[in-house]
């Protein structure tokens, strides 16, 4: 059993009151930060840590929060991601339904080290029953006195909305919810300035994902040296991971960083090993974005170590042979699965969500959206498969944010790792007309070893 | 049927309430909240003069709440059955047969993706990542997630929707 620090509790009946979260030792991180602690020893017990960004980017949250100005006049601001959009994740919606308090109480004490004295919440607009579980919690919470007028008796005073979205893949992209939140289309913007600087209203503002800042108690408990314990080098403390697909027991899994992917497809403590005993096609480790990998490169990177769950591990062979761990969305593919189709839904899909701001993007999800389409329906060329190629590299790198870059890495790693695959849609129209073709009769690559020897 | 287009005195102080969370002059910021108050108070959907209702409401331009209510795609702009079912497509919820689920309400509702049923009651529509990834195939309805689906239980909750007769509201 790998150590739980944000799902610790999970299972304890009523966790999600205020009651029996306290009683588990809740508000304890925040009493002792607002009683005894400064703000910038908060700010260097996360540095310490060596936490990540746990929306996708994983880039140090210390840091991030060392950024914002100070010298500003304006209020600052902490606002919270919970626009989780990303396919292949539904961890952040686990956390905030199961431990509501837990994102409370990160919210309380990460916006007194920032100084922030208004906080939100911004939740994607079809988690609209999770908005009324937060809403609940934090009502509870105000009238404990834990929110609103001078928390737990002390000079600190913090006020926390949850703001509901409407529906919009990109407003997961930091700029963009803060154009949201301000009652605008979800348009990333320019940076720099950077959020730090000129976020919220024009004013200093960090946004940190729902796992990052329910992680930040934890690390205030135990201290960040503690914290940096857990884990592999780089890599530190615990993540949540969602683990859906073609596996026997889907759900939200809390690791310790440094777990094996081997034991955590196939270790009944997580994934409980591939459905119906069929055999391991691909996996995308960390949401729909980041790049697939085929079998043979799943728990063994291509130097024949074996591949960890950690930021490090999934990168290792660049894209060439790696991917990334991202927000730990992990879609697990079975061999009756057809990467065309699936590659295709996911093309629709970053179509359906480019905001149209930049052309590459705007133009070049749709065109590869319509390139896969027919290569899935039996209309496609082998110049199609190259197009493809050629339509991703000029989105990536060529817009505002990260969406065209989200968009291009998923086809373009599945036709560098199943390219056979997508030749064999076009060679064999008749063979791909059932949805499902490869359900019965799955592909098998003759360059790539589609079905490793692992158990 | 033409109804007066003011909120009620009760859902006034709800958006009130909500201008409230922004600090002055930041009103603008309640746009999507209170755009989700009036689709659930005026039939599910958004017409433009529901639209320029919530602009005087707000004290911004019209323009600003069209900009944005075409934006997002939980704001329907033209009407919709009374129960608008979506279903989630995408790359997880395809693996575990979100295909096979959309071709069986097509079948048993008669209608194709994007249309609402003669008596009114349901409208199909296909949606991108819903975060159910692990409890796939699935819809929404409302703000009800209904997960784990085959056919038998989406014909059950057909039933169930076609019973209760209440219009699906987010809030």
């Amino acid at each position: 059993m790998g150590r739980k620090l944000l799902l610790e509790h999970v299972n304890v009946p009523g966790i999600e009151t205020l009651e029996v979260y306290r009683k588990m030792g809740g508000y304890s991180a925040a009493e002792k930060a607002l009683k005894t602690m400064a703000p910038d020893d908060i700010t260097e017990e996360v540095k310490k840590s060596g936490l990540r960004g746990r929306g996708g980017a994983g880039f140090p949250a210390g840091m991030k929060w060392s950024f914002i100005d100070k010298k500003s006049e304006k209020p600052r601001y902490l606002v919270c991601n919970a626009d989780e959009s990303e396919p292949g994740t539904f961890k952040d919606r686990y956390l905030m339904e199961k431990i509501p308090h837990s994102l409370i109480e990160g919210m309380i004490v990460s916006s007194f080290a920032l100084g922030a004295k208004t906080s939100y919440i911004y939740i994607r607009g079809e988690y609209f029953y999770v908005l009324r579980i937060l809403e609940k919690a934090i009502e509870e919470a105000y009238a404990a006195g834990l929110l609103g007028k001078n928390i737990l008796g002390t000079d600190y005073s913090l006020d926390l909305y949850v703001q509901i979205g409407g529906g919009a893949y990109i407003c997961g992209e930091e700029t963009a919810l803060l154009e949201s939140l301000e009652g605008k289309r979800g348009n990333p913007r320019m940076k720099p300035p950077f959020p730090a600087i000129s976020g919220l209203y024009a004013s200093p503002t960090v946004v940190n994902n729902v796992e990052t800042i329910a992680a930040v108690p934890h690390i205030v408990n135990i201290t960040g040296d503690e914290y940096a314990k857990i884990g592999i080098g780089r890599s530190t403390g615990t993540k949540l991971i969602s683990a859906s697909g073609h596996i026997n027991k889907p759900g939200t899994y809390e690791i310790e960083l440094g777990l094996s992917v081997e034991e955590f497809i196939y270790s009944d403590e997580y994934c409980g090993g591939i459905k119906g005993g069929r055999k391991l096609k691909a996996l995308i480790a960390g949401g729909s974005s980041v790049p697939i990998l085929p079998a043979h490169l799943i728990t063994k990177t291509a130097t024949g170590e074996p591949r960890l769950m950690t930021y490090e591990s999934l990168s290792e062979g660049g894209f060439v042979s790696g991917t990334m761990l991202g927000s730990g969305g992990f879609i697990v593919m079975d061999d009756s699965t057809c990467i065309v189709r699936h590659t295709w839904t996911l093309a629709r899909f970053y179509h359906h969500e480019s905001c149209g701001q930049c052309s590459p993007c705007r133009e070049g999800t749709g065109w590869m959206e319509k390139v896969l389409h027919r290569i899935e329906h039996g209309h496609g060329t082998m110049k199609d498969i190259d197009l493809l190629v050629d339509i991703a590299k000029k989105i990536e790198g060529n817009t505002i944010c990260p969406l065209g870059d989200a968009a291009a890495w998923p086809i373009a790693s599945a036709i560098r790792h199943f390219r056979e695959e997508f030749e064999y849609h076009v060679k064999n129209p008749d063979k791909i007309q059932d949805p499902k073709h490869f359900y019965h009769q799955p592909f098998v690559s003759e360059v790539v070893n589609a079905t490793p020897e692992v158990n | 049927m033409s109804k007066e287009i003011v909120f009620s005195s009760e859902t006034l102080e709800v958006v009130n309430k909500l201008i409230r969370r922004y600090p002055e002059g930041r009103h603008k910021s309640a746009l999507l909240p209170v755009l989700h108050v009036a689709q659930a108070e005026f039939d599910g959907w958004l017409s433009p003069e529901v639209m320029d209702y919530v602009a005087s409401i707000l004290n911004i331009k019209p323009i600003e709440v069209y900009e944005v209510a075409s934006f997002y795609s939980m704001f329907n702009l033209h009407p919709v059955g009374k129960c608008l079912l979506e279903v989630c497509q995408t790359g997880p919820c395809m693996l575990n047969g979100a295909d096979d689920l959309v071709a069986h309400f097509e079948k048993k509702l008669n209608i194709k993706v994007g249309e609402t049923t003669e008596d009114g009651m349901f409208t199909l529509k296909t949606v991108e990542c819903l975060g159910s990834c692990g409890t796939a195939p699935m819809l929404q309805c409302g703000a009800d997630y209904h997960e784990n689906l085959d056919a038998e239980k989406a014909d059950a909750l057909l039933e169930k929707l076609r019973t209760e007769n209440k219009r699906s509201r987010y809030c």
